[in-house]
């Protein structure tokens, strides 16, 4: 595995159990994801996108084949080695923003910092820079439900940062916002990715976000029907 | 970590929070309210024997069996030197006892007749009002019970017959001179109270006494030959073993209300988890181990129950204070059902209890908020995140 390798897929296949069949939904894929890419995994519905981004995540196992992310073999790691990996290199970001409704903005953005053990001086210096890479300084007493779409979606970008991870997994981050809400989010996802050297995988099928993707990986069906770079 | 997170989510739930915090608490004031009234009536019982009855004890002559009257007859004597010694000095009284036969409204009814020293002050009978000098009747003092089942007032008068030493039937008018407001129905069904020296007279037994009650905390007399003493623990052990016999009605109301606080627990811990699966999700995305989420879910169940006792504290401590001075009043007279209970339940709350049932309920919740969050350690990260249940 090169060692500027972020992610490094060889040969996954995933079969989930249907009836008394098993439905295929990732069909023998390889794929190495550099350090600092942009990278969006984009097809249809049913074509294996978050199936893809959950078991890079180690949310998911796949049924064969070898997965390593940031230089760690996810198929033979116990429950809690793939939760340090999550908790220490990797960032989350929702379609449904998935954030917790009784914390305020601020609390929201601070709970990985605190699941990591962080310091409570430096914890706060962190939320802050957060709060202001997503420009939400305004909003920091607020409670999810208070929010707009695009005020929780930054909400949820400023939480998968905090902790400055190597890798952001974002499923369908565009999905429920407005076009120029999705044009901002992209600009500020961008700007970490060149700020902080932090990769990205999308899993989107939404058009207006493939011109900010430095790569495209198209799926159909589970299998990568086209593996483009884009200057 | 842990407990700051738990905090966070019970405190930023908000009325959902305290109403579960509320209920719990309803059931800690509940188990601690019902256990405090359910002590202090049995403490009660206890008390009211020893104020009104036993004091710090008896010597009991040989022969005396207060279950059998018809030992009344032969168990009589001068009591011994060391024992009259504790009478002289007001550190006792006697008492003598004997059957006797009244006849009020023209019935005829068995008594039992007790000869007390009217002066005593060790005991908590109005025994004063029968200092007499008028020989030409008998004064009797009488319980609340006994006159409404006699159908006498003060002042009433009453054929009394009884069987004196010479084995001589004797009768002679009666008088209730008062009668007594007594919670003990020992004293009162079926029992005459008189003066000592007018019975001795009536039964032809001079300073002959049946048994001698002496006062709280004093040591027994080195002599009291072939008398019995009886101290306090024997002579309350029928209240003893009623109490005793009524323990598993005790612990059956103390578990099921136990059970209703648990349950209640358990309620809004599934729910918690059901309406929570996307939370947990979010927290297994971030990192979190299945076993922390799990140890979070619990945690907040027993942070559910510290707050329960803070606020059983706040809120009920007044309800307790107020009913632990001014007590309950009943609306019915037990005594008549030969039941020792207080006109007014006053609950007799001790550090014990509280302790002990904070620790159980702690304990309860804890078992039943780790029982539903099992169920998160057999969640799939995926599917909890997006709201659904694989379990």
């Amino acid at each position: 595995m090169n060692s500027n390798s972020a992610i490094s897929i060889q040969n996954l296949v995933k079969s989930f159990p249907v009836g008394g069949d098993f439905f295929i939904a990732l069909k023998d894929l390889n794929i190495q994801l550099l350090k600092k890419e942009f990278m969006g995994l984009v097809g249809p519905s049913g074509s294996g996108k978050t199936t893809l981004l959950n078991i890079i995540g180690g949310l998911d196992a796949p049924t064969s084949g070898k997965v390593s992310v940031m230089g760690k073999h996810l198929d033979n790691t116990s429950h809690s080695e793939r939760a340090k990996l999550r908790r220490k290199h990797m960032g989350f970001i929702f379609q449904s923003y998935n954030l917790l409704p009784v914390y305020s903005v601020y609390e929201n953005i601070e709970l990985p910092l605190i699941l990591n053990k962080v310091d409570p001086n430096k914890r706060e210096k962190k939320v802050k820079e957060a709060i202001e890479w997503v420009g939400l300084s305004h909003r920091v007493n607020s409670r999810p439900a208070m929010l707009s779409g695009g005020e929780c979606q930054r909400t949820a970008i400023a939480r998968a940062i905090v902790h400055q991870p190597a890798l952001i997994l974002a499923d369908e981050p565009t999905a429920n916002l407005d076009a120029e809400n999705s044009h901002q989010i992209m600009k500020i996802m961008l700007q970490l990715n060149n700020e902080l050297d932090t990769s990205f995988v999308f899993a989107t099928h939404d058009e207006k976000i493939m011109s900010y993707l430095s790569r495209i990986i198209h799926l159909e069906d589970g299998k990568i029907i086209k593996d483009e770079k884009i200057k | 970590m842990l407990l700051k997170i738990g905090i966070k989510n019970l405190l930023g739930a908000g009325l959902r929070t305290w109403l579960n915090v509320f209920v719990t608490s309803v059931s800690f004031f509940m188990i601690i309210f019902m256990s405090a009234l359910y002590d202090g009536m049995r403490e009660h019982a206890k008390q009211v024997s020893i104020d009104t009855e036993i004091a710090g004890g008896a010597y009991w002559h040989p022969n005396y069996d207060p279950m059998d009257p018809m030992t009344f007859e032969d168990a009589h004597s001068k009591p011994p030197s060391e024992i009259n010694k504790l009478i002289d000095d007001n550190e006792a009284f006697p008492v003598l006892v004997s059957q006797a036969s009244i006849y009020p409204n023209g019935r005829m009814m068995p008594v039992i007749m007790r000869g007390i020293e009217p002066n005593q002050e060790l005991i908590n009978l109005p025994t004063k009002v029968l200092n007499t000098q008028n020989n030409s009747y008998i004064p009797v003092l009488i319980g609340r019970g006994m006159a409404k089942y006699t159908n006498l007032k003060e002042g009433d008068t009453f054929m009394l017959r009884w069987l004196d030493a010479n084995k001589t039937y004797d009768a002679n008018d009666g008088v209730i001179v008062h009668i007594m407001d007594t919670e003990n129905f020992k004293i009162d069904m079926g029992q005459i109270w008189l003066p000592i020296k007018h019975l001795q007279q009536m039964l032809n037994m001079p300073k002959e006494v049946t048994y001698v009650t002496y006062k709280k905390k004093i040591p027994l007399v080195d002599n009291y030959e072939d008398w019995v003493p009886k101290d306090v623990k024997y002579l309350i052990r029928d209240m003893e073993a009623i109490i005793e016999a009524d323990e598993p009605n005790a612990v059956v109301m103390y578990i099921t209300l136990l059970i209703l606080a648990a349950i209640g627990i358990f309620n809004s811990q599934v729910l918690s988890i059901f309406r929570r699966r996307k939370e947990i999700g979010t927290f297994m995305a971030l990192g979190m181990t299945r076993t922390k989420v799990v140890s979070l879910f619990t945690l907040e169940g027993g942070l559910n129950a510290f707050l329960a006792m803070l606020m059983t504290i706040i809120i009920f401590g007044p309800v307790f204070w107020y009913f632990g001075i001014y007590g309950i009043p009943l609306p019915i007279d037990y005594s008549d059902m030969g039941l020792i209970i207080a006109k007014s339940l006053i609950p007799v709350y001790s550090i014990g209890l509280f302790i002990s049932t904070a620790i159980i309920i702690a304990g309860t919740v804890l078992i039943v908020s780790y029982l539903p969050s099992r169920k998160i350690s057999k969640m799939k990260p995926t599917d909890a995140l997006r709201g659904k249940i694989t379990v």
